[in-house]
């Protein structure tokens, strides 16, 4: 439904924001392109909406070129932009009403606000509403010619928690119904539980992909604890047997990564009950998208990342 | 589920319906869009009455009715389009539009509608107040008013979007639109007749983009244009409409800068 090859974009400082990725969606699948501010998702979807021509690279949505082709694409496609861009001085029903003057095949106006429970809303301004409720209505839209391809920025960005759940279960009905998603997001969790694949993004280029098990698979599952007083790292047993791939110490704190989580937290457990030595703080962890995201937004030079579990 | 396909025309008439809402909804819109245009041939009545227009061949009514339709395309139209383009770029109206089926095209055609229909409507009710209020007499050749007026609507519109491509803000829309309304008036002919001015001066006050406008629409009530004197106007007003597409393409800007 969606191809992507060796996909950039430039912007007109020079600025290289997507730097040749390539992937596909598949049909009634959720894709979502997850990654830092700045990662480049944006950026990237607005070329597969067909808002911008590439810089270099392909991009084919339902087999055509979604800015050539744009009239066989878009009545077939369904936009949720990051930010809305609805007039603040009209009713959810009036930007309803010239939405469905400019879609074909649209639902009826309230069948498509009911959708987001919005229906309660339709003579309020949008001005009015509060930054979850003009989410909903983006996505209402986004709806609304009942589209094949669902490409979604940051659908749940603002939505308290019950909104969020509400967002999702409509979007994995959607797809179960056959639709086409691709979302981009920050949030793991939404990632982690909602995508059938995913792309992680950095700076303009995929640094992961696959399923969410398979992202993670890939990551090596942690095990920390405080080392007993009076012990040092050597008296440990040699880490090598205990299947541990790495480890670093902050303070008395060690912390060990390992892809072989059961054989090291088994050895490293029965060693501590023969030296009857108390590991306290035990944690042990396996291994999650989260630490597969954070690894790989800790490669970068940047400073700051903003990134939000 | 219907299988109704949108075409061109109403997905604009969508879109034009909205807009006039919008337009509605706004106090200061509905003044100047309004209102402002049809006080203008009050208040220049006394200035005109000193000119000295018989020389020239016009009376007070015929200066006075061109130079209200210049008012109205100016006000009603340019002033106005140059803020609707620019709000619904920064509210991200323009970015949200252009996902969906809407064409480049009919997004800023079906914004513009309302105020073009304002400024014809305003057109019509100035010439038949002028008609009966100042003795001007009826139109001799009213098909060059009609292409007068016709073609003063779409340039009005176009020269909007090429004002908002560089304007940042609504505030700053009302600074934008100051060169083009302020040399229409001064040079274009729409207050002072340009044969009332020095030959040298009159001829560059000719290219001036709304000159062949007013040009027309007065030569459609004197109706004493000559085949040249018709052609000149009608070629500035479409070479005008021609850079103001070209730069619409090039320079106008859907989203806000970053």
């Amino acid at each position: 439904m969606i191809e992507v090859t060796d996909l950039r974009r430039v912007y007109g400082g020079g600025f290289e924001a997507v730097r040749g990725i390539s992937f596909s969606v598949r049909r009634g699948e959720i894709f979502a392109l997850l990654g830092t501010n700045g990662a480049g998702k944006t950026s990237t979807v607005e070329l597969l909406e067909g808002l911008a021509r590439p810089a270099g690279g392909r991009v084919r949505v339902l087999g055509h070129d979604p800015v050539a082709d744009r009239a066989v694409v878009r009545p077939r496609t369904g936009v949720m932009l990051q930010e809305g861009g609805f007039p603040s001085e009209l009713t959810v029903a009036e930007t309803t009403r010239l939405w469905t003057g400019c879609t074909s095949g649209a639902r009826p106006e309230r069948e498509a606000l009911e959708l987001v429970g919005l229906a309660g809303k339709a003579d309020v301004r949008v001005k009015q509403l509060s930054g979850g409720e003009r989410r909903r209505l983006d996505l209402a839209l986004a709806l609304l010619g009942e589209p094949e391809v669902l490409f979604l920025d940051e659908p749940t960005t603002g939505l308290d928690a019950e909104g969020r759940r509400d967002t999702w279960d409509l979007v994995r009905a959607l797809r179960d119904a056959g639709t086409t998603v691709l979302l981009t997001t920050h949030y793991l969790e939404e990632a982690e539980d909602l995508a059938d694949r995913l792309a992680i993004l950095h700076e303009g280029r995929i640094a992961a992909a696959g399923t969410p098990d398979d992202v993670t698979a890939a990551q090596p599952s942690r095990i920390s604890f405080e080392l007993p007083a009076g012990y040092f790292v050597g008296d440990l047993p040699p880490l090598g047997e205990l299947g541990v791939c790495g480890h670093e110490m902050a303070g008395r704190t060690v912390r060990l990564r390992t892809h072989e989580l059961q054989r090291t937290a088994t050895r490293l457990l029965v060693w501590a009950e023969r030296a009857v030595v108390e590991l306290r703080r035990l944690d042990v962890r396996s291994a999650s998208l989260e630490e597969a995201f954070l690894g790989i937004a800790r490669d970068t030079s940047r400073p700051a990342q903003e990134y939000v579990a | 589920m219907s299988t109704v396909t949108t075409t061109p025309a109403g997905r604009m008439a969508a879109l034009a319906r909205a807009e006039l809402m919008l337009l509605g909804r706004s106090r200061t819109a509905v003044l100047s869009a309004v209102f402002l245009p049809l006080a203008m041939p009050l208040s220049l009545q006394s200035a005109v009455e000193q000119m000295d227009l018989k020389d020239i061949g016009l009376s007070v009514g015929l200066v006075l009715l061109p130079a209200s339709i210049g008012f109205s395309l100016l006000f009603s139209v340019y002033a106005t389009l140059v803020g609707v383009f620019t709000a619904r770029r920064e509210e991200l109206v323009l970015k949200r539009l252009r996902t969906g089926e809407l064409h480049d095209a009919e997004i800023l055609a079906g914004a513009a509608f309302p105020a073009a229909a304002i400024g014809l409507v305003q057109s019509l009710v100035l010439a038949v107040g002028c008609t009966a209020l100042l003795d001007v007499p009826a139109p001799k050749a009213p098909q060059l008013a009609v292409l007068g007026l016709v073609s003063g609507l779409a340039l009005c519109a176009c020269l909007a979007a090429v004002t908002a491509g560089f304007t940042r803000t609504v505030e700053s829309a009302q600074v934008t639109s100051l060169p083009l309304i302020l040399s229409s008036m001064t040079v274009s002919g729409v207050v002072v007749p340009l044969d009332l001015l020095p030959d040298r001066l009159a001829t560059v006050c000719e290219l001036q983009p709304l000159t062949g406008v007013i040009t027309l629409v007065r030569g459609g009530w004197t109706g004493d244009l000559s085949a040249y004197e018709t052609v000149v106007p009608v070629l500035t007003t479409l070479a005008w409409t021609a850079v103001g597409v070209f730069a619409v393409r090039r320079w106008f800007r859907w989203e806000p800068r970053r």
